[in-house]
């Protein structure tokens, strides 16, 4: 089950369900002098079960970083070592399928992978359940709002019964309180599935109301520049002193590195 | 304190939170179904009425200022009387019959033809080089410039008219394909590969559907060309022992009968308008289950 991409070095560590290591990453783009390197030397090693936030500014190859590790997307350098392969993601935009109801998008991960009619019934209903919209499954998705729209992609991801989630800036685009609810929903499930998180932003203070470890990446080439452990209570609040006051720590060295990019 | 407690009043506010935003963020409904269903009828049905009785109201007033001997233009009454006479009769219907037997084979064949064709030039590139401003190119030509190569190929046969239906339905309808495979949005293709879909499965399930309403009014697009080349093909070729719209229709010129060749306009008129709203009412559905329709 295990793959292991570039084949170059197999971390037996790394075979536990939910793992995910990256070593020495390098993605580039293009060829010869007009080549991009968008990610120089990444390496992170992701606990199973924990929850990362992947944090930088505009051109820190966060996307990319997530776009490799779900094999979307050709490494130039390095390996990624996880079990699951295809790991569940999510994106910015809900992107359900218009022409399915909301039941119909949560079973259609399971219809790939060819699980019969009745069992994917069965898990549609109970993974709304769990995201709270059990009374929508025969709506359409123009008929949610985009919180609710999120929840549905959710349940859609979680249908892969993949034990490590990608989630590419999910909430960059809802509201401030559809946001902090979906802060508690997603902690909630991550909590009770045992999940393996890795989740990309470029909201500090996001990052550290959600993350285990919040991994800073620098802009142009994408490098690590820095790991936070957030030792904090869970649930924790957005709001709260202590996530303001890491939250400003990072914000500083975030700060430091963009101006680095000052003509 | 019992730490129980306190957790399942997190888990209950949490929860209560969840469906009050959720509730809020519904919109609330003014109108009753049937009542949105009448007014929709009305403000379609009335327009329409008022342009017929324009019509025919200017018709009867050229008929009246004696611009054309009677025998050539007919009043509207003529022309009613007419309708209401040959309507009943077995030769209009199975005239009808012949007819919308061509038309459907003839685009069902256009269909399964111009989907293929469609597909294959959405997907393999060389062809696209190769014959996609072709296909825009045929699609601009009138369809009746080929009926003099089609009497050669197929002589007065229903084949003939069958080619030149099916030249003029298919580029549309592949258009129809290549264009909405074109425009699926990324995100959904790149949903369609994180569920790890590949080839066949990502058209099942993603392109192909998304294509959907492209297609649709691709096939709408498809019906009209074919039905205009029907028309043209009947008129110009006579297939002997088939009473089809467009024969009965020359023979009734060549009788000097314009009522009757009046009844067969009103009646071309009619299907296509029939056959319009099928189509409309098709891409309607589409958008309403999509959402598109929404401002």
């Amino acid at each position: 089950m295990t793959e292991t991409r570039t084949a170059s070095r197999v971390d037996d560590t790394a075979r536990a369900a939910g793992a995910v290591v990256l070593t020495d990453v390098v993605k580039r783009y293009g060829r010869g002098p007009g080549a991009v390197t968008a990610l120089d030397g990444v390496s992170l090693s992701v606990e199973p079960g924990s929850f990362t936030c992947l944090l930088g500014a505009s051109g820190c190859g966060k996307s990319t970083l997530l776009s490799l590790v779900a094999g979307l997307d050709d490494l130039s350098g390095g390996s990624i070592d996880h079990v699951d392969q295809p790991v569940a993601m999510m994106f910015q935009e809900s992107a359900l399928f218009p022409w399915l109801t909301v039941q119909g998008n949560v079973e259609i991960a399971m219809r790939v992978r060819g699980v019969g009619r009745a069992e994917r019934r069965r898990r549609a209903l109970e993974l709304l359940e769990t995201v709270r919209l059990t009374g929508f499954a025969h709506k359409r998705p123009h008929e949610l709002s985009g919180g609710m729209r999120q929840r549905v992609a959710l349940a859609r991801a979680l249908a892969q019964d993949a034990s490590v989630l990608l989630m590419d800036e999910p909430f960059g685009a809802l509201d401030a309180m559809t946001r902090d609810l979906l802060h508690d929903e997603l902690e909630r499930i991550w909590r009770e599935q045992g999940l393996t998180v890795l989740f990309v932003t470029h909201n500090v203070r996001e990052a550290v109301r959600l993350g285990d470890q919040v991994v800073l990446l620098s802009s142009r080439p994408g490098r690590v520049l820095n790991v936070y452990d957030v030792e904090l209570d869970r649930p924790r609040r957005i709001d709260s002193a202590p996530v303001a006051a890491l939250a400003a720590e990072i914000t500083d060295a975030l700060r430091e590195e963009v101006s680095r990019h000052a003509n | 304190m019992p730490t129980e407690t306190v957790k399942s009043k997190v888990e209950d506010t949490s929860r209560d939170w969840a469906s009050g935003l959720d509730e809020l963020e519904k919109t609330p409904i003014t109108e009753t179904r049937w009542g949105r269903f009448a007014s929709r009828l009305w403000a379609g049905t009335w327009p329409k009425a008022l342009a017929l009785v324009i019509v025919i109201g200017f018709w009867q007033i050229l008929f009246l200022s004696g611009w054309k001997d009677p025998w050539a233009l007919p009043s509207p009454l003529m022309v009613w009387e007419e309708l209401a006479a040959y309507v009943p009769t077995p030769d209009y219907w199975t005239a009808i019959g012949i007819t919308m037997q061509r038309a459907l084979t003839g685009f069902a064949l256009s269909v399964a033809v111009g989907s293929l064709l469609g597909i294959a030039v959405a997907r393999f590139k060389p062809l696209r080089a190769a014959i996609g401003s072709a296909i825009t190119g045929l699609q601009t030509m009138p369809s009746i410039i080929w009926f003099p190569l089609a009497i050669l190929l197929f002589q007065i046969s229903e084949s003939t008219i069958m080619f030149v239906v099916i030249l003029g339905a298919v580029p549309s309808i592949a258009n129809g394909i290549i264009s909405g495979i074109d425009y699926v949005p990324p995100a959904w293709k790149r949903v369609g590969a994180v569920l790890g879909m590949r080839g066949f499965q990502l058209y099942r399930h993603v392109i192909m559907p998304a294509t959907l309403p492209s297609f649709v009014s691709g096939l709408k697009q498809g019906w009209a060309f074919a039905w205009r080349s029907l028309m043209a093909g009947e008129l110009l070729v006579i297939v002997a022992g088939q009473g089809s719209i467009g024969a009965l229709m020359q023979g009734a010129r060549e009788f000097n009968d314009a009522p009757r060749v009046l009844t067969w306009i009103v009646t071309v008129l009619v299907i296509g308008i029939i056959v319009d709203t099928l189509f409309r009412a098709a891409d309607n559905k589409i958008r309403r289950s999509w959402g598109l329709d929404q401002e």
